[in-house]
């Protein structure tokens, strides 16, 4: 049988030999892989302020850190992950943490930037520096990690950078390995930076890395095409030439794109196309439970009827954890119903049950019946619609009636800053894989956009500081099983599930590799 | 001639001046605030309340107008947010895909919906007149959205005809040289007939989405306007002097009833070209129209301003086409000022 | 900047509207008008047809929620995506409900949607036209220019606009439906006024002492009515399409409630899994509600139009 694909190759064949002479399409398909994504890169700058979130991707796959973290097998198979606590050098040939633990000296490889220079350690100096002054989300990663001021990145010499620490931080060294700490070119950032210290126009339209590939073109809203850097130094040459990028909107396109074999590699599908494509098993699809991540209903503790923590311990009590598993993501996560005893991990399943009874007692104690709204991202809405039409059901059986207010996407952080919805669904996931550091951002009284249920008990805030910055791993594992207890009792939010992080590959593709930043790694990636 | 064409313009000012005024207040009063949205996750509110000032969102509405109206008159739309690029060369980038999409929808209407349209006329009353009424009908009754992924669904995924559904050009095919920005126009130019067929073949289904939309508007009115010709004096006349049936419908009928068809189809044609919006999203079309919707989602006011300025402009300066057109073509036909 | 006195054929926005000729028959005998409908549902069988789905639309819409097999709103997981069958005549969505049940009881809102949004901009459009037209001056220049400001607006995305500013209620799509219809309801409204104001009877009527608000109330308005029904029903389909482009994109009513526009656009994505029955269905529904007001528009067409009176 002919199929489809060989018939499109072999008419594809013809138009790049009468056109040889157009560069890019010397490559050939063996060597190029197709993406399809909903959305792509609206920068190439992932330090810049404004910066979506596939511009991940772009950093990643165009640039290079200090740091990178260990690619690990995925238990159930299909490619790798990432082990959180061990790190590789990328432009770093060796590390060494000082005896005292306060600071940290790099050594760097013998690197060169696309522009041909070579990577020193002013340039990795300018760049962490420009991190952590440029403001908006850049900058607060950083802080995440104890990375605050530039008199902390010190030049050696040439080759050497030397960290200082501010204080001891389990997350320092893990924060040089996230996708925003990365390397330019800082010559050819200042120079064509036309006065901006932080060169941020032109970087926001240009790579200056050193990165396993450039960006060849870049049509935002439409496509991205990268090629493979040659000369990379910072690890094992990808073997795949040239990567196409293209925006599909819409998910039922992706999925036939797919299933039809035009397109190589697609995130983010509804979990039941991941099903139906694993079940009819044509092409690989590979799941990771998103480290640090959860989908969660969050109580406002501070306004409306959820202030009574018997209320919130009600809607934990009825909320139909199987159900919303299977018809809302279709199998494709983890549920957190019925934990028996904390551990130190996160997320992970809370005591509650499905239980009317339990819940419906509550309820009546706390003087309901009660009406509330139930608010979610609209971006969100395959997942997070049914969720809360299965949660409106549930609740109405115990006395609570909930409307549903879907939020257009860009009013939705709008709407959670206010702290004043009774009801939210949101996913939360941290790029470090920590307990700690998921409630630092979701229930501590530094109350950041995502503490959505505006919780505030100092009891919880003295046990996440204790965590955050535990000199050893007793106390650290003491603290955390005393705050998730703790949230547990109070849940100021209910954790419904822990989704799967999905992504269809063709069975040619191979070195499938998870990145915390959950966009796709070029680097490792093999065909045929 | 001139003067006519000035003292049409002089008019459509205040519509346009309208526009502005009610795009720029439409986009103040969307939810979702644009510095939050700029500042990205975890940012501080002393972060956001820097990026408003940055972006002069701090400033009272008519301060906040007077700039954006001193900006226009420079040809500056402003930035997207989305997309990081300023509008009108986003605009400038996609509206060629949009007119090429829409054009070949009309074209694909027209050329069966005029038939259509005669056909029933001169059929009026009999089964043929019912059909096509039927015909027309449903296909304006379905939303579009609706059509173009049924269509996808039966050519493209079970029956495999048509290529995959992604933009303008098959991934491993370069743009032909940009010369009207009508892929199109631009292969056959460069003689490049290989990309003009990847071209077509991406065109087909969108194209035939959009036409069945637009079918019953223009069948409607190629009927009534036949129905109007054909009771007219010259046409019985015409007959009475013993012409054939067929002479008299193609040559005299049919030129006669094109008038008021052509005035719709520009109307038509404007209408589509802000309305494909949809067809745009579920073909993944780089057009103005997906531009829009993603904007408006994004709550990113430069480009939806942008987008309904340029689609204002580009209605008005259809209609004052296709007006001094129909002077000229029918001089009894005078323009009021 | 198309002077309103120009009389130009109705814009061809998405409802189909040929230019309306003018009526030269004023205030019909209600038994004749019967005969004439008989009539004109005997020679054209389609609007016969017409007015039969008109009904059951009607019916569903009065007693649909009522007399459905299935609470429309309750979820069953354990029968989620099953395929049409005897227990479900069109089969179940992703939750598990019964999809005819939620196409039968989505009647009532969509109906709804387009009956109000139509009331609406009759109200404000035609209101403003016949003022329009009859007073001239000032009055015609600013309706006419407001008719003008929305018609060089591209309208479905002035909807979304509308809708998204001001939020997604059910109350502000038909708002946003409404606003987009004004110039055409304006415009007809104010050529019809225009050319009755010194019609013989209304001159008759001014000279017997009637007030300008007494002329207009009691001679303008019942004689622009017919050509408005005309209107409004080809409005009607069009207010439905409206609605479910904007559920499409996110903008539409609020889950779970069943509306047509949001179940096609939640089914959508189902249809190249093979799921096709979540979107068919209440596009169907969705395709005949228009359908039967387009064609009613016909109807109405034929039995206020002199011209096919014989």
């Amino acid at each position: 049988m002919i199929t489809r694909r060989t018939a499109i190759a072999a008419g594809l064949a013809a138009p790049f030999v009468a056109r040889s002479q157009a560069q890019a399409q010397a490559v050939s398909r063996a060597e190029t892989l197709l993406l399809v994504q909903e959305y792509g890169p609206n920068s190439l700058d992932m330090q810049g302020i404004g910066s979506s979130q596939p511009v991940n991707g772009v950093a990643l796959n165009c640039y290079d850190r200090l740091l990178r973290f260990k690619p690990v097998p995925i238990p159930g198979g299909g490619g790798n992950t990432v082990s959180m606590g061990e790190l590789e050098g990328e432009l770093a040939e060796s590390w060494q943490v000082a005896s005292d633990g306060m600071s940290c000296t790099f050594k760097l490889r013998d690197a060169t930037f696309h522009s041909g220079r070579k990577v020193t350690a002013a340039d990795v100096k300018w760049s962490l520096d420009r991190a952590c002054t440029i403001g908006g989300f850049a900058t607060t990663q950083m802080n995440a990690g104890s990375l605050e001021k530039p008199e902390q990145f010190v030049v050696v010499d040439e080759k050497t950078l030397r960290v200082d620490f501010i204080r001891k931080d389990k997350m320092t060294l893990p924060n040089l390995a996230v996708t925003i700490p990365f390397v330019f070119d800082s010559e050819l950032a200042i120079k064509n930076g036309g006065g901006d210290p932080h060169a941020k126009e032109w970087l926001k339209n240009n790579i200056a890395g050193s990165g396993a590939y450039r960006v060849e073109s870049w049509k935002p809203g439409v496509e991205t095409i990268y090629v493979r850097n040659d000369d990379w130094k910072c690890g094992k040459l990808p073997q795949l030439r040239r990567i196409i990028a293209r925006d599909i909107a819409s998910p039922a396109t992706r999925r036939a794109l797919m299933e039809r074999g035009d397109a190589d590699v697609s995130y983010g599908l509804p979990p039941k196309d991941f099903k139906d494509l694993l079940d009819a098993g044509k092409v690989n699809v590979v799941g990771v439970p998103i480290p640090n991540g959860v989908w969660g209903c969050y109580l406002n503790t501070q306004v409306g009827p959820f202030k009574d923590v018997r209320l919130r311990q009600a809607v934990a009590w009825v909320m139909p954890y199987e159900k919303i598993l299977q018809a809302s993501l279709f199998g494709r996560g983890v549920s957190m119903a019925g934990g028996k005893d904390p551990k130190v991990a996160w997320p992970q399943p809370f005591p509650y049950t499905s239980d009317v009874a339990k819940a419906k007692a509550l309820v009546d104690a706390a003087g309901g019946p009660f009406t509330t709204t139930l608010y979610f991202d609209a971006g969100n809405a395959t997942v997070a619609e049914p969720m809360a039409v299965l949660i409106k059901e549930a609740l109405a059986a115990i006395g609570i009636t909930v409307e549903i207010n879907k939020v257009p996407g860009a009013n939705f952080r709008t709407e959670i800053a206010k702290k004043t919805n009774p009801m939210v669904l949101n996913r939360f996931a941290g790029w470090l894989d920590y307990p700690d550091y998921y409630l630092f951002w979701t229930m501590h009284g530094n109350n950041s956009i995502f503490n959505i249920a505006a919780y505030q008990n100092p009891a919880l805030d003295k046990l996440v500081d204790a965590a955050r910055f535990a000199p050893d791993k007793a106390s650290y594992d003491a603290n955390v099983i005393d705050f998730i207890k703790l949230v547990n009792n109070e849940v100021p939010m209910v954790p419904i599930n822990q989704p799967t992080h999905d992504v269809a590959l063709q069975k040619a593709i191979g070195g499938y590799q998870f990145q915390p930043c959950r966009e796709p790694d070029f680097r490792y990636l093999t065909k045929g | 001639m001139l003067r006519m064409i000035g003292q049409r313009l002089m008019t459509t000012i205040p519509s346009v001046i309208g526009v502005i005024i009610v795009t720029f207040l439409l986009t103040r009063v969307l939810p979702g605030d644009t510095a939050a949205y700029f500042a990205g996750p975890a940012a501080s509110p002393q972060a956001i309340i820097e990026i408003r000032s940055k972006l002069g969102l701090d400033q009272p509405l008519p301060v906040q107008f007077v700039s954006y109206v001193a900006a226009l008159v420079k040809g500056d739309l402003g930035t997207s947010l989305t997309t990081g690029q300023a509008v009108t060369k986003d605009l400038a980038a996609r509206l060629p895909a949009s007119a090429e999409l829409t054009l070949a929808g009309l074209i694909l209407a027209m050329a069966v919906a005029l038939p259509l349209g005669v056909l029933a006329a001169v059929k009026q009353g009999s089964w043929i007149d019912h059909l096509c009424r039927i015909v027309a009908t449903a296909g304006v009754s379905l939303p579009v959205f609706f059509t173009g992924l049924l269509l996808v669904y039966v050519f493209y995924f079970i029956l495999g005809w048509s290529p995959a559904p992604l933009g303008r050009l098959d991934v491993f095919a370069s743009e032909p040289p940009r010369i009207t920005g009508l892929f199109l126009v631009d292969t056959l130019l460069a003689r490049d007939f290989e990309t003009f067929r990847g071209a077509l073949a991406q065109l087909i289904l969108p194209a035939v989405t959009l036409a069945i939309f637009s079918l019953a508007p223009i069948t409607r009115m190629t009927r009534a306007s036949m129905l109007a010709v054909l009771g007219a004096d010259f046409v019985r006349t015409a007959r009475a002097s013993g012409l054939t049936d067929g002479k008299v419908i193609g040559t005299y009928a049919f030129r006669n009833a094109m008038l008021p068809v052509v005035t719709t189809l520009g109307m038509v044609f404007s209408f589509l070209l802000g309305a494909n919006v949809l067809v745009e999203k579920v073909f993944a079309w780089p057009g103005v129209g997906s531009y829009a919707v993603e904007a408006l989602i994004a709550s990113d006011y430069a480009p939806i301003q942008g987008f309904v300025l340029t689609m204002a402009i580009l209605y008005v300066a259809l209609n004052l086409m296709i007006d001094v057109l129909y002077g000229v073509i029918d001089p009894r036909v005078r323009l009021e000022g | 900047m198309n002077d309103m006195a120009k009389v130009e054929p109705v814009p061809a926005r998405a409802i189909p509207a040929e230019p309306v000729p003018a009526l030269r028959f004023e205030a019909p005998p209600s038994t004749s008008l019967w005969a004439h409908a008989r009539h004109i549902v005997a020679e054209n069988p389609v609007t016969g047809l017409a007015f039969g789905l008109f009904a059951l639309i009607l019916l569903a819409a009065i007693f649909g929620p009522s007399i459905v097999p299935y609470d429309p709103l309750a979820s069953n997981t354990n029968a989620a995506l099953q395929t049409p069958s005897r227990a479900h005549w069109f089969g179940t969505d992703q939750l598990g409900r019964d999809i005819f049940s939620r196409v039968v009881a989505a009647t009532r809102l969509d109906f709804s949607i387009a009956i109000f949004s139509v009331a609406l901009v009759f109200l404000m459009g035609g209101l403003a036209g016949v003022m329009a037209g009859f007073y001239g001056g000032w009055i015609d220049k600013v309706v006419g220019r407001v008719a003008d400001t929305i018609m060089a607006f591209p309208l479905f995305v002035l909807a979304m606009g509308i809708v998204a500013a001001l939020g997604n209620s059910v109350g502000n799509i038909v708002l946003a439906t409404a606003i987009i219809n004004f110039p055409l309801y304006a415009r007809v409204a104010r050529a019809e006024a225009n050319v009755r104001r010194d019609a013989g009877f209304v001159q008759a009527a001014r000279l017997s002492g009637n007030s300008d608000w007494r002329l207009l109330l009691t001679q303008i308005v019942p004689n622009i009515m017919p050509i408005m029904a005309v209107q409004m029903s080809l409005t009607m389909g069009y207010a439905i399409l409206n609605a479910a482009g904007l559920s499409f994109i996110g903008l539409g009513v609020r889950p779970p409630t069943p509306e047509w526009g949001i179940m096609v656009a939640e089914g959508a994505s189902f249809i190249v899994s093979g799921e096709w029955w979540i979107a068919f269905f209440p596009g169907l529904a969705l395709m005949i509600a228009v359908f039967c007001f387009n064609l009613l528009g016909d109807g109405v067409r034929d039995l206020v139009d002199p011209q096919r009176r014989n």
